[in-house]
């Protein structure tokens, strides 16, 4: 009989998932990557279905000293869910229940592989939504908006997912299972709810989420407005801020997204204009109307060319629909795409989009910029193609000069993102090695051996605990 | 890194105030200075520094030191049509608000005033300055030690600085009070800013363009009055907000917040119960971030 480590851990493995413990090429070619460029290394996927399945597994893991990583649906664009340090993968894909809605509380408890958008189709008949709303909304797990604390259109009125989660139901590093927050207003003790959301997988796998439920508006109005200069389009943007007006969303194209989006899904967006806002107002009709006056009248001192007004809903969608594909789209210029993420004070947002596209043209790149523009979250879709030579090295340094540019103009590294593998060596950009020193004994609290997804957002210096390999593989940057 | 990423002088001071050895207690507007038990007699008091050091009308954020009064904060936001929504003593101090970490009452509308900030700069066990979070209005970038510090008691740190979003301040607001189903009341409005009950009688606060307001207060059969109910404090406690339904009511007098689930009572209530599993986690933390209990002794978040 065969008695490799591998094989010992898959044995035990099989044991509690049969054939949902995996090493097939299929999987593992799968498994090895998430949303962005980065590639790792998988060696086994497990599908457990439900919390008792996971604890085994992370039990198994630490019999065989094997570190774990839990993944959703593999969208994130930092590479939170990229194997390094050989963990075993904890797919949530077959864990996808809806367990519970409660109107009554407001909440439903779902389990960690329900898609976003899912959630939210079964909410909207009855009156309510998950606010979060990523772009990615159609294929994302709530499990991975929860480790990533994600952000969506929406959340620049209603905050970002750590608003909307009451409880986590959690497998914690060490095999123990236990409920952080809960349905009461005040839970007791220290807030481990809030410091779980956004923890990117390191302090344990979320096995269940309780969330809140955010009544549909009774009154939406959606406006595309295009402008001849990108600059009044942006300074349009912190007008409308500066007038005391937050609007549900205030998303940004340039030039170059709209006319690759256009050309994909044909939104009538306006390709001779240098820039639009889709800006978005909801809620009771008299505020609503108040809104798009407001935008109106700011936008009209920025040389706005037209207003669109969503005469119905299918209108509506399909201008979202431009906004929401638009990543997809830019493949049709370039095979490959580099994102950054970061958040500038609204106010700079002209200064910064400016260095961003000289440094695009500096490292003789493309810059398409589309974003939520309303909380300053720049969104430099760098694009390229992989098969160019060397590249690779002008994206990255391009990349270090737009973070540069964005910390200096007093932003930060990630507005929703998350730093996972991508940014962890850019943590000291913004942070002291104190700093993040005080995050990893937090971090060390929930995982003093670091058996949850090893090497993910503190460079590795700042961490104590990395039993799991010290260095990113080479290989992990292609 | 930018001046808005610098130290301010004034923390740096508070730091060599917080010390490195002797057990310490921050004073604030001493509002809410028994929640979680007197700190030692023998802790030495000191004050967090205070002062508005920058409110950028235009990004809808301010930075202030942590002994800010909410008096202070809510004139200078005032000035500019601005508000946080804290619905405290105006004594209280901001530091001393989120440490306590106590919602006020239009949290049905407003949510929790965690989600409001953005940053803070603490001062740990060892006298040494924490950063943790970013000044812009969204943000992701490392562990959310923000979270973590409301509601902590001063027990992991010291708050110093805290960089907050604000909020405008509504066109119009309401208050409305009578006799009522407020379970009705609750699902028949859109976002109220508070439901508050106290087992017959009901206040309703309603917000936003004055249109509105009439509309949705045209919805209820209620009188007009000038604000909320005073609040008997003597005991608060939460639970799910469907369970205010059957409320054990005794003979207390008690106002519960619809919607959210907190029961303000003139009876001290009994802590709610942690289970083991997670008084272990935040025992590490506190073993971690504070090991010889420097940090207002005394005072518990987590009882003994
Ligand atoms: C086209 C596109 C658009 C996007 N738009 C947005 C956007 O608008 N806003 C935004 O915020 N993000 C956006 N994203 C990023 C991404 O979709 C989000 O971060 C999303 O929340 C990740 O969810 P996931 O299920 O794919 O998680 P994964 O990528 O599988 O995992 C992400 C992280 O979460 C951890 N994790 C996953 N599940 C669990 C669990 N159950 N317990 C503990 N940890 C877990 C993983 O370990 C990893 O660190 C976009 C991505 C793409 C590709």
């Amino acid at each position: 009989m065969q008695t490799s480590p591998h094989a010992n851990i898959l044995d035990d493995l099989r044991t509690v998932l049969g054939d949902r413990a995996r090493d097939g090429d299929f999987e593992l070619g799968l498994y090895g990557k998430d949303g962005s460029v980065l590639q790792g290394q998988a060696s086994i996927v497990c599908l457990p279905v439900a919390t008792a399945e996971v604890r085994q597994i992370v039990e198994i893991c630490r019999k065989h000293d094997r570190p774990f990583l839990a993944r959703g649906s593999g969208t994130g664009l930092a590479g939170g869910a990229v194997p390094v340090g050989d963990p075993v993968i904890i797919a949530t894909a077959k864990m996808n229940q809806i367990i519970e809605v409660d109107l009554e509380n407001r909440i439903a408890w779902v389990e960690p592989g329900v898609l976003n958008l899912d959630l939210t189709k079964e909410l909207t008949p009855r009156g309510f939504h998950f606010a979060p709303d990523p772009s990615s909304q159609q294929v994302c797990s709530i499990g991975g908006n929860v480790a990533n604390n994600s952000g969506g259109p929406h959340c620049l009125a209603y905050g970002v997912t750590s608003a909307h989660v009451a409880a986590i139901e959690v497998v914690l590093p060490d095999g123990s299972v236990t409920v952080l927050g809960d349905l009461s207003a005040e839970p007791p003790g220290y807030d481990l709810r809030g410091l779980f959301v956004g923890s990117e997988g390191t302090m344990g796998v979320a096995t269940k989420v309780a969330v809140r439920l955010t009544p549909n508006p009774p009154a939406i109005r959606t406006l595309l407005l295009d402008f001849p200069d990108v600059r009044d389009g942006a300074a349009t943007v912190s007008a409308i801020i500066a007038a005391g007006l937050i609007p549900a969303a205030l998303e940004m194209m340039d030039k170059r997204a709209i006319e690759i989006v256009e050309a994909f899904v044909n939104a009538g967006y306006p390709t001779e204009a240098d820039a639009v806002l889709l800006v978005e107002l909801d809620g009771l009709p008299g505020g609503v109307e108040h809104g798009v006056e407001v935008v109106r009248s700011v936008a009209e001192r920025h040389q706005v060319g037209n207003i669109r007004i969503a005469a119905d809903n299918e209108e509506r969608e399909l201008l979202w629909k431009g906004r929401k594909n638009a990543f997809g789209a830019v493949a049709r210029i370039k095979p490959d795409y580099y994102l950054h993420d970061t958040v500038v004070p609204r106010g700079k947002l002209v200064e910064v989009l400016d260095k961003v596209y000289k440094i695009a043209d500096a490292y003789d790149l493309i810059a398409v910029n589309v974003f939520h523009a309303g909380d300053g979250n720049l969104h430099p879709i760098l694009a390229y193609d992989s098969g160019e030579k060397g590249v690779l090295e002008r994206v990255h340094a391009a990349g270090r000069a737009i973070i540069t540019a964005s910390i200096e103009a007093g932003g930060v590294l990630s507005g929703e993102h998350g730093i996972g593998l991508e940014k962890r060596d850019y943590m000291g950009m913004l942070f002291s090695a104190h700093d993040m020193a005080t995050q990893d004994m937090v971090r060390e609290a929930f995982d003093p051996q670091g058996f949850a997804n090893p090497l993910k957002v503190l460079p590795s210096g700042s961490r104590c605990s990395d039993s799991f390999g010290q260095h990113v593989p080479d290989g992990a940057w292609v | 890194m930018s001046s808005l990423h610098a130290v301010p002088e004034e923390v740096h001071k508070f730091s060599a105030e917080v010390g490195t050895s002797d057990p310490i207690t921050v004073v604030g507007g001493r509002t809410q200075w028994n929640v979680g038990g007197t700190p030692d007699g023998s802790a030495r008091e000191v004050t967090a520094p205070s002062g508005i050091w920058s409110h950028e009308p235009e990004e809808m954020t301010v930075r202030c030191g942590a002994g800010t009064t909410l008096r202070e904060l809510s004139e200078q936001l005032a000035q500019h049509g601005q508000m946080v929504p804290f619905d405290m003593p105006p004594n209280a101090t901001v530091g001393g608000a989120l440490s306590v970490g106590r919602s006020g009452i239009r949290r049905l509308r407003y949510g929790h005033m965690r989600d409001l900030v953005l940053q803070i700069r603490h001062i740990d066990c060892n006298g040494k300055i924490v950063t943790s979070g970013g000044p812009t209005v969204k943000n992701v970038s490392g562990y959310d030690l923000c979270r973590l510090m409301v509601g902590s008691l001063g027990k992991l740190g010291c708050l110093a600085e805290v960089i907050l979003r604000c909020l405008p301040k509504p066109q119009a607001t309401r208050w409305l009070t009578g006799v009522i189903d407020p379970f009705e009341v609750y699902a028949r409005l859109y976002r109220p800013s508070s439901i508050l009950w106290n087992g017959e009688q009901v206040w309703v606060c309603l917000e936003g363009v004055s249109s509105d307001v009439e509309a949705e207060a045209a919805l209820l059969d209620l009188t007009e009055v000038e604000g909320p109910p005073p609040l008997p404090s003597d005991g608060r406690f939460s639970v799910e907000p469907k369970a205010l339904r059957n409320l054990s009511v005794d003979d207390t007098n008690w106002i519960a917040e619809i919607g959210v689930g907190i029961v303000h009572s003139d009876r001290p209530s009994k802590a709610q119960k942690i289970s083991k599993t997670n008084e272990s986690l935040m025992r590490e933390l506190e073993r971690r971030l504070d090991p010889n209990g420097r940090l207002n002794p005394g005072r518990q978040v987590v009882p003994l």
